[in-house]
């Protein structure tokens, strides 16, 4: 695998085909869960780590199944390595299962998974379609971080409340206080809060992509086929 | 034509059931490994939740084992037998832990574990488990906030029954803009629990080995 093919998966995954900014897909576990930092970035691991692992999987069995069964396939690994993922979690990290518990099975339902798997493990090695998931699921992580980080900014004025469900009790002194006393502002907690600052944070990303393509020569060669079907 | 058609089904057909098998058996089998150690970690859970809602100067007794089998019971919305933990002290009854299930929340059930003191009033209340809206619903856990402390010490009174509802139904119960399915679910639940406890309060502490079996004497 060469440096450029390696760069271009990132490229992809954390900013040109970015999941929560530019694909737009997965939206209900990104409104939902995106009610703190803590909540997103949890959710948001867990997804890339099953991302990369069924990106392997499907990639690894991609010329044994035939065309017509590939959907059912797909669905069914995802599904098995999801319970799988939340059985192992239940017995060996408790803790952090019973903070995380409902949302794991959400994972499967996430249309971003099975959308990756189709547009890109069907078609590519095993190591590229792992790190494609990574880098997707960094992609998702980081947009799911900012949206946590402002509407918990908003909704509560800390940072990383809930912390020490992940962490343990000494890891309360990481909470960050942002704005003492203040009283929340529901709106940024609510579903309609997740809407506005995505809006925003979409808006911020086309802006951003839009001047550096007035700047650059027309034509940067993105050339893996990674386009969601 | 019609032999390669058939050909290509009984393919596609094989190849499915090779693949569910494999997954089927891949679950089965981390199944049966994490069976034990999740039952054994939900149990020390439990433990830890009754050490929250029950403190210790309140009995004298081995809690764990002074348990008793309570039937299933529309006033505790239970199914199945759970299993009832009775604190004493002096050997005098001074509490009784049971389990109990809020059957309308938002998203489904709301299993609770209830203190209740021997007078009736409530020594705590906690949720074990519950698939409430995560940033919405989920304020009814103790790590989440405070909400549920609002249960200590509140006890039935038959002159006030609309008492036990929340703010919004002109009860005594907050709850939070938004989500209040969840909370009204939590008081009905904890409500009809002291019923219970109140109609059976004497057969609840008969001493183990002669228990009484409460709801099918009903």
């Amino acid at each position: 695998m060469t440096r450029q093919i390696f760069k271009d998966i990132f490229f992809n995954g954390l900013w040109k085909q970015n999941t929560g900014v530019v694909q737009l897909l997965g939206m209900c576990p990104i409104l939902a869960v995106s009610n703190s930092v803590v909540n997103a970035v949890s959710l948001g691991l867990a997804t890339t780590v099953v991302m990369a692992l069924s990106g392997a999987a499907v990639a690894l069995i991609r010329n044994v199944v035939p065309n017509e069964a590939r959907i059912p396939v797909f669905i069914l690994i995802i599904a098995v390595l999801v319970t799988v993922i939340q059985l192992a979690m239940n017995a060996q990290m408790h803790g952090l299962y019973l903070v995380l518990g409902i949302f794991i099975p959400l994972i499967v339902t996430n249309c971003i998974v099975l959308a990756r798997i189709e547009a890109f493990a069907s078609k590519n090695p095993a190591t590229q379609s792992a790190l494609d998931g990574i880098a997707m699921g960094m992609g998702l992580t980081a947009v799911l971080a900012v949206l946590g980080g402002i509407r918990e900014l908003f909704g509560h004025g800390t940072l990383l409340s809930g912390i020490d469900l992940v962490f343990g009790e000494t890891a309360k002194s990481l909470v960050i206080t942002v704005l003492p006393g203040y009283h929340g502002f529901l709106l940024a907690i609510l579903p309609p809060g997740a809407f506005v600052v995505l809006g925003l944070l979409i808006a911020l990303k086309n802006w951003l992509s839009l001047r550096t393509e007035n700047k650059l020569p027309a034509g940067t060669p993105i050339t893996l086929s990674s386009h969601p079907a | 034509m019609r032999r390669s058609l058939l050909n290509a089904t009984l393919q596609t057909a094989l190849n499915l059931l090779v693949f569910t098998i494999v997954g089927t058996t891949l679950l089965a089998t981390t199944y049966s490994q994490t069976r034990q150690t999740i039952a054994r970690s939900e149990q020390t859970e439990k433990l830890k939740l009754i050490g929250q809602i029950m403190p210790s100067n309140l009995y004298d007794n081995d809690i764990l084992k002074d348990t008793l089998s309570i039937a299933p019971d529309a006033l505790l919305g239970t199914a199945v037998a759970t299993n009832a933990y009775r604190a004493r002290l002096h050997d005098q009854p001074t509490g009784l832990i049971v389990e109990a299930i809020a059957p309308d929340g938002y998203s489904g059930k709301i299993n609770l574990i209830i203190a209740i003191h021997y007078d009736g009033t409530i020594g705590g209340v906690r949720v074990v488990e519950h698939k409430e809206t995560p940033g919405l619903g989920d304020y009814i856990e103790a790590a989440k906030s405070d909400w549920i402390k609002g249960f200590d010490g509140k006890a039935l009174d038959s002159s006030a029954t609309q008492a036990w509802q929340v703010k919004k139904d002109g009860g005594q119960f907050d709850y939070m803009a938004g989500a209040t399915i969840t909370p009204r679910a939590m008081v009905k639940a904890v409500r009809k629990a002291l019923e219970f406890f109140s109609e059976h309060r004497q057969e609840l502490f008969v001493p183990s080995g002669a228990a009484a079996k409460s709801s099918q004497e009903r």
